[in-house]
């Protein structure tokens, strides 16, 4: 139906190892990306921007970060909300020490500050595995919103421990602050995530991300041929961290303007980016997309269909939402262990076979 | 992905493009009934949207235009609450009161730029009272460093006007919210020679066992409280426990509400709080509420909390938009209106005795006016004390005013500091 394969011949290695092998898929990429990019920034209004599109394309972002961390290497992290923090604050540190330095670079520059962070909280993988290890970082999450709501350094002594993100441009267009139009931050987003995809696809389907895999699925063989788990399990931390914290820089400059280190980055946003990865599917690009897509559209989806659709009071809606999400991801994890992106690649197969599935 | 992504945008645009377009005044309440803060939540949610359907029911809507009063469920989380914003503020929204701090310092850059004004009543900001550089913020009738400055103010009346070398803790929500007061407590405590000890409590601060642990061993002369949800209600009990003497503990008016002090049984009696408004239900308005709203079926909620001090609170905040509301209609006169002409309405509120009796509060709220410069009030405040057997709050004292010397050159600089950082250039008053 969606595919038609017939005609469509590799002759060459490249051509058969690359990411999208089946031509259709590839039409289909690059035509949802021509829309993401050229058509949606026309159309896009502040309502979809904020509530829709923005919190999508951070969660996304932040959802790959981890994935790399705990799907690809088989490392379980409970502090990614932590490192948004970090990202977040060391973006505001950077936007308020260097007015002059555009805001993509502060963006990248708190990235790389985190991946800093995420190696030193990566060292105790070394010795500690599983749920331990759960634990362990659990500590990155604790000790880190402590040390941004204690220190008044972080926050440039403000009263009331808030940062907020002053306005920045990109090529005279404002991207930061309250001005900033809706066409100009999801755009900037979408580039960023469209750039850490295009690195993270890349790196897992070569010698890193093989060095990662066989980490995860058995370290002591690993060792065995060859595969040194001090530089695999740490650039692992660092890459993922390096995401997650140019996730949180995005988070805070871009889509809220303003956060409060305890209430933004608390636990609760480690649990969600891990419930992402985990509903998404573990190990897998697309799978990060899907399980932000999920738990970042699914409430807003069901919020205005009972509040505004169906005309329930708020209370009540509020409640059921959170039954329903929880139903359907328990559900989906029964229907599909290894998550939707695992889903969608059974649906691809059956339609390529179609109308002939077996 | 694609085909699963089309298909909900598409069934999210359905969604979407039913939304109410009426020719009201739109006020909305951005609220929370679910979470850790519910139960405080509640009770001003009913309140501010009981007032609001009497005002359509007895009188008529506001110079004979309706109120509409959409909900939007925050959970105190600040992620949902700027989906409420920008939900709600294509309806024509003329005036925002979130009942968070968290949400109010995102909705500050958001509604200046949008031209909406934001009145966070006795919490938010409180360098907003500075109109010059706030110009879309209000935060009257008075603010957290206000309250800091009353409370102290109330202990050295207790103490017979020196309270040098005495011990004053402060427990507070480790949040914007409660690190507010510290640096007015930190001045005070140089200008009046207290020692000053701030003891933290984290999010939702159910657990305070530590904290006043330190305080049975420091025993402080006096403890204030900066808490909120049920965190109030734990420190109470706490505080209980340890026997600390309940009038010597001293909540801001965040922490004075029956649902903070009725878990503590008889444990509570005593316990002092600051009041930005009387409490009770011993108003003529409750008549008129009764008679237009709770009989009718129009009540919100389950009905349960007429004349709690949040319910109360609630009423206040809607009968301050609804003053304001009709003073834009008179200075531009017109019946429909824009959020910049309920800005201006907001800017020339005053509220006199004469005009609370009139509403049917008389002798509840302080006389205060706003202007250009200060969008504050008058930061008047009075004490207010728990009596356990009789299960309800007394007021003790008049209204106490803040200690002006101290706190405006606080605001002034902190109002500074914000401008220099947003490129702001204060606006002129004159």
């Amino acid at each position: 139906m969606l595919y038609r394969e017939a005609g469509d011949f590799k002759t060459s290695y490249r051509a058969d190892e690359q990411t999208f092998p089946i031509a259709s898929e590839r039409v289909l990429f690059w035509g949802a990306m021509i829309l993401a990019f050229c058509v949606v920034p026309f159309f896009v209004n502040s309502y979809w921007e904020k509530a829709v599109l923005v919190p999508l394309l951070v969660w996304a972002l932040i959802a790959l970060g981890l994935n790399i961390l705990t799907g690809y290497c088989g490392q379980v992290s409970l502090g990614t909300g932590g490192f948004m923090a970090c990202g977040a604050f060391a973006c505001y540190k950077l936007m308020t020490a260097f007015p002059d330095l555009n805001i993509f670079f502060v963006v990248i520059l708190s990235g790389g500050v985190t991946a800093l962070v995420g190696v030193l909280f990566g060292l105790p993988s070394l010795r500690i595995k599983g749920f331990y290890l759960a634990v362990a970082t659990l500590a990155a999450q604790f000790f880190l919103i402590w040390l941004f709501n204690k220190f008044d350094w972080f926050y440039n002594y403000s009263p009331s421990g808030q940062i907020t993100a002053p306005p920045r441009t990109i090529l005279g267009v404002e991207v930061t602050g309250p001005n900033a139009p809706p066409w100009a931050t999801y755009l900037f987003c979408l580039s960023i995530l469209f750039i850490y995809a295009w690195v993270a696809r890349n790196l897992t389907r070569g010698r890193v991300g093989r060095a990662w895999m066989a980490i995860r699925d058995m370290d002591i063989a690993a060792e065995i041929i060859g595969v040194d788990p001090l530089k695999t399990k740490l650039s692992a931390f660092a890459i993922s961290s390096f995401y997650v914290g140019t996730g949180g820089a995005l988070f805070f400059a871009v889509y809220l303007g303003a956060a409060e280190v305890t209430e933004a980055f608390g636990i609760d946003k480690s649990f969600l980016a891990l419930f992402m990865v985990i509903i998404g599917g573990l190990g897998s690009v697309l799978g990060s997309f899907l399980g932000a897509a999920f738990l970042v559209l699914m409430p807003v989806f069901l919020k205005n269909m009972f509040v505004n659709t169906m005309g329930w009071p708020t209370d009540v809606a509020a409640h059921i939402q959170i039954m329903l999400i929880g139903g359907l991801i328990i559900l989906f994890l029964i229907v599909e262990p290894h998550g939707l992106a695992q889903l969608w690649r059974l649906t691809k197969e059956k339609l390529r076979l179609w109308p002939f599935p077996y | 992905m694609n085909l699963k992504k089309v298909t909900l945008a598409a069934a999210m645009a359905v969604v979407m493009g039913t939304g109410p377009a009426l020719a009201d005044l739109v006020f909305p309440s951005l609220s929370y009934r679910t979470g850790p803060y519910a139960p405080n939540g509640i009770p001003f949610a009913d309140g501010y949207a009981d007032y609001l359907t009497l005002i359509n029911e007895r009188d008529g809507g506001v110079g004979g235009v309706q109120i509409d009063n959409p909900e939007c469920e925050t959970g105190y989380n600040t992620e949902k609450g700027v989906e409420c914003y920008e939900s709600t503020k294509g309806l024509g929204s003329l005036i925002y009161q979130p009942l968070s701090t968290g949400i109010t310092y995102q909705l500050i850059p958001k509604a200046t730029a949008d031209g909406i004004p934001v009145h966070s009543m006795g919490y938010g900001r409180t360098s907003a009272a500075n109109g010059k550089v706030f110009e879309w913020v209000f935060n009257y009738p008075a603010t957290y460093w206000d309250g800091a400055s009353i409370a102290i103010n109330h202990i050295m009346e207790q103490e017979g006007g020196d309270i040098s070398g005495k011990k004053i803790a402060l427990v507070y929500h480790n949040s914007a919210y409660g690190k507010e007061p510290i640096r007015t407590l930190e001045e005070l405590a140089t200008k009046h020679g207290y020692t000053f000890t701030a003891i933290p409590v984290d999010h939702p601060g159910q657990e305070q066992k530590s904290q006043w642990l330190q305080i049975r061993r420091d025993r402080p002369d006096y403890v204030l409280m900066w808490g909120w949800g049920v965190m109030n209600s734990v420190a109470v009990q706490e505080a209980a426990n340890i026997r600390y003497p309940m009038d010597r503990f001293i909540g801001i008016w965040w922490s004075g509400s029956e649902n903070d002090v009725l878990p503590a049984g008889d444990g509570a009696d005593g316990y002092k709080a600051l009041a930005l408004a009387n409490p009770g239900g011993d108003y003529p308005i409750y008549e008129d509420l009764k008679k237009y709203v709770y009989d009718t079926g129009k009540a919100a909620g389950d009905g349960s909390n007429p004349g709690t001090v949040l319910y109360n609170r609630g009423m206040y905040a809607a009968l301050l938009a609804v003053e304001a509301a009709k003073k834009a209609q008179e200075i531009h006169n017109t019946k429909e209106l824009t959020p910049a002409q309920m800005r201006d309405g907001m800017e020339a509120l005053e509220i006199t005795a004469d005009l609370m009796a009139e509403l049917g509060l008389p002798d509840f709220g302080p006389e205060f006016s706003v202007s250009c410069a200060n969008h504050g009030g008058s930061g008047l405040g009075k004490v207010q004390q728990w009596d356990a057997s009789a299960k309800e709050w007394k007021v003790v004292t008049d209204w106490i005013s803040a200690d002006r010397e101290i706190i405006d050159p606080l605001i002034a600089a902190d109002a500074e500091a914000f401008a220099k950082e947003n490129n702001i250039t204060p606006r002129d008053c004159n």
